[in-house]
């Protein structure tokens, strides 16, 4: 099981990060040809970095879209940010004071999170046009995403496990020497759907997280008449004028 | 023909319909604004003409359907992703989370669930997900990936025509995802393997052969602008010139072709004139570029918008003009103030040789391309004009921003001036001006059922229904403030609206321009 769950993790590392870095690539090197930002836009670079703030951090058009939808997804979301901060104290030593001070917090995040993805849950079964556009891998990310927030949730309130040796086997991985994991059916699925989820990241659409830096529409600077935007393959056109 | 006085258009409910189109009939107002329940295949009988094979090859497009159009169609799709970012990634981003479902006025007018722009969008999507994913690849049905069949092309010819590509949905998206650009690589990829918009292509064509449109020859160009001098003569005493191919003109102004003879257009292109007139500025239109619009960006073809918008280059640097000015067309303006300076570099800014030749001829003072409504406000600002207000006291006017100018570009020096330029015209030549409900306008306007190259007769339902939204915006206010004028600064706005009005209860001629105000309450030198 301890050579198992290395191996699980080298490998979704691997893919995690080799993925979604090839897919950053791939949207990097696609040229935008046309300006299109959705106006009124930021006619600044400095303000096009604050609408992207506004929009990464606080899911901004989706507040004026829907109450209800920004209200689950960013408690999700807040959640989630946090409660993976809170785990860096499991990949550290020592421990950054930042993390420290918020281990309380993170913990009953993951309550919010669960709680924010059951709700999204509920929508694409309660509410007609979402289960209409709903596809049966959409149930499957928000299932293992829950999944891997009541496992967690579970070992740290009812069934713990030892959380020491879950650190040092960690620890452990990143210097190649592999530490034995406790014997803990809650601590496999947690893990193993964590994996699953790393493994899944670049080949589905949690490609919403790097794709919305490098959403045109949202990114772009409202500038067109002050100065010329070209894209290489564009430029050839002219020639032939 | 100037000033036709608008009678008040009260509408109980929507039940005026022509006799002769029986069969379309406009949705009843909803009390308050809910979500329509869904209606499966609502529209799927809403099918624009087939263009013939002579529009498709006169555009450069095969005649008809190829054979291996499956694979092409795939193989086109590989390409554009990899020219268009938006693409690329709007293919991946959307997490089906629901936020722009109720946000597209066709959806709100029809309840067919493909008019919602996730779905419309996954119509390709589901495409995508088969040949450019891995998942898609091996288990498509758990990830909703479809092969491309003829149902799906069908499907993509009837839904992406069902689409105006005004954008509303990507002020909502969260990710900013824009069912335009989709649409624009749909169209571009049926149009690549024979299956072209009749409507579309044809006007294509017109454009490349006889330079607008409408087809209107230069001769009958000519003739319609010498008629227009005489009106106004005879109107005001005013002797104002509307030129044709005037070398050496300050300003060469391009607008939409409808601005020649169709009504109301015509009466804000006699307010140009006036203004221009008023303010002493010597301008001129273009039998070559006698025509704004650009069909290209509407099949999202490159190349054809492209060679749409060489016209315009080619006849500011025939004609030496130091200035370029557009009339009231809403795509137009998003083509001119957003895509020219790439595709034809009018504009500033640019340090490649094609692009300086004509950026050095234009005066730089200005912005180029300019709105024309961007002139008028920066004219009375600087005092240069005069305006009687009374002299449109007969109208309560609101205005209908139009989807390409709200959200596809902008006017003056600040994000938004595109909402406040017009209105603040519009309260300086008028007393009574009264906005729509703030969730339909502004970013938040919805189209008025007619862009996106759907302006056509065959899709005339599509465009009654898919007017719901304004049209109830429009009512309440109309019931409220007495509303008897609704000013917009977009040919096909108008041109839809004049159609579809009467079957919501209201008089056609309540729908007119910006500049159809100015010219009624501008004070013309002559008369003093």
């Amino acid at each position: 099981m301890n050579l198992l769950f290395a191996l699980l993790f080298y490998a979704a590392t691997l893919i995690l990060v080799g993925g979604v870095a090839y897919r950053v690539y791939e949207y990097a090197r696609t040229p935008a040809p046309l300006k299109i930002p959705t106006t009124p836009a930021p006619t600044t670079t400095g303000g096009v970095a604050f609408r992207m703030f506004r929009e990464v951090v606080f899911f901004e058009s989706l507040f004026k879209s829907n109450l209800w939808i920004w209200a689950l997804g960013w408690t999700f979301h807040l959640g989630l940010a946090l409660v993976l901060l809170r785990h860096l104290r499991y990949f550290t030593e020592p421990v950054n004071f930042i993390i420290a001070f918020i281990q309380p917090f993170g913990m009953y995040a993951g309550f919010a999170m669960a709680a924010g993805l059951a709700g999204l849950w509920a929508r694409r079964f309660l509410v007609e046009r979402i289960r209409y556009i709903s596809t049966p891998s959409d149930h499957l990310m928000l299932a293992l995403l829950l999944g891997i927030a009541v496992t967690g949730l579970l070992m740290k309130f009812v069934m713990h496990t030892d959380i020491v040796a879950v650190k040092s086997f960690f620890l452990g991985l990143m210097v190649f020497e592999i530490n034995p994991l406790p014997a803990h059916p809650g601590l496999y699925l947690h893990l193993g759907m964590v994996a699953l989820l790393m493994i899944v990241f670049p080949v589905s659409k949690l490609l919403h997280a790097p794709g919305v830096f490098f959403s045109p529409t949202r990114n772009q600077v409202d500038n067109p008449r002050e100065t010329r935007h070209l894209a290489p393959w564009a430029a050839k056109f002219e020639a032939k004028n | 023909m100037a000033d036709a006085t608008t009678p008040v258009a009260v509408a109980p409910a929507p039940t005026s319909k022509p006799a002769e189109k029986a069969k379309v009939v406009a949705p009843a107002y909803r009390e308050y604004p809910t979500v329509p329940a869904l209606k499966v295949d609502a529209m799927v009988e809403s099918n624009p003409y087939v263009a013939a094979a002579v529009h498709n090859e006169s555009v450069g497009f095969p005649g008809t359907l190829v054979d291996g159009w499956e694979q092409k169609a795939v193989a086109k799709m590989g390409e554009l992703l990899g020219k268009y970012r938006s693409l690329r990634v709007y293919m991946d981003a959307c997490v089906h989370c629901g936020a722009c479902t109720d946000k597209c006025h066709y959806f709100i007018g029809t309840g067919d669930p493909k008019n919602m722009p996730v779905a419309r969008q996954d119509l390709m999507r589901s495409v995508y997900r088969r040949y450019y994913t891995l998942p898609g690849k091996l288990f498509p049905k758990l990830v909703g990936a479809r092969d491309m069949t003829k149902d799906v092309l069908d499907d993509w010819f009837r839904y992406y025509n069902q689409c105006s590509e005004c954008r509303r949905c990507s002020v909502f998206c969260p990710y900013g995802i824009d069912t335009a650009e989709v649409t624009m690589a749909a169209k571009e990829i049926m149009h690549s393997v024979g299956l072209g918009h009749k409507y579309v292509n044809e006007i294509i064509g017109k454009v490349h052969k006889i330079g607008n449109n409408l087809g209107l020859p230069g001769p009958a160009l000519e003739n319609t602008l010498e008629g227009l001098e005489e009106d106004v003569l005879e109107d005001t005493g005013a002797a104002v010139k509307y030129p044709l191919d005037v070398k050496g003109a300050e300003v060469l102004l391009v607008t939409p072709s409808a601005d020649f003879f169709a009504e109301p257009h015509v009466d804000s292109l006699i307010g140009y004139g006036k203004v221009f007139h008023a303010a002493g500025i010597s301008w001129t239109l273009s039998s070559k570029a006698s025509e704004a619009g650009n069909f290209g960006m509407f099949i999202g073809n490159y190349e054809q918008m492209q060679k749409i918008a060489m016209r315009v280059r080619e006849a500011a640097l025939e004609l030496g003009v130091k200035r370029i000015v557009v009339g009231e067309c809403g795509h137009a303006w998003r083509v001119a103030y957003a895509f020219w300076n790439t595709l034809t570099g009018v504009g500033a800014g640019a340090n490649d040789p094609f692009a300086i030749q004509l950026q050095k001829q234009l005066d730089q003072n200005y912005k180029q391309p300019s709105h024309i409504c961007e002139v008028t406000w920066d004219l009375i600002q600087a005092g240069r004009l005069k305006f009687n207000k009374e002299a449109n006291d007969h109208r309560i006017i609101t205005f209908h921003d139009s989807c390409n100018v709200a959200r596809g570009s902008r006017m003056g020096d600040y994000a938004g001036g595109q909402f406040d330029i017009p209105r603040n015209i519009i309260r300086a030549v008028a007393n009574h001006y009264v906005d729509m409900s703030e969730a339909t306008t502004r970013e938040k306007t919805f189209c008025c059922g007619g862009g996106g190259g759907l302006l056509t007769d065959e899709l005339l339902d599509l465009r009654v229904k898919g007017a719901l939204p304004r049209m109830e915006a429009l009512n309440e206010i109309v019931q409220h403030n007495g509303v008897n004028f609704m000013a917009t600064i977009c040919a096909i706005c108008k041109a839809q609206f004049t159609k579809v009005l009467p079957y919501y209860g209201f008089k056609m001629s309540m729908v007119g321009g910006v500049h159809q105000l100015v010219s009624t309450a501008i004070v013309l030198n002559n008369e003093q």
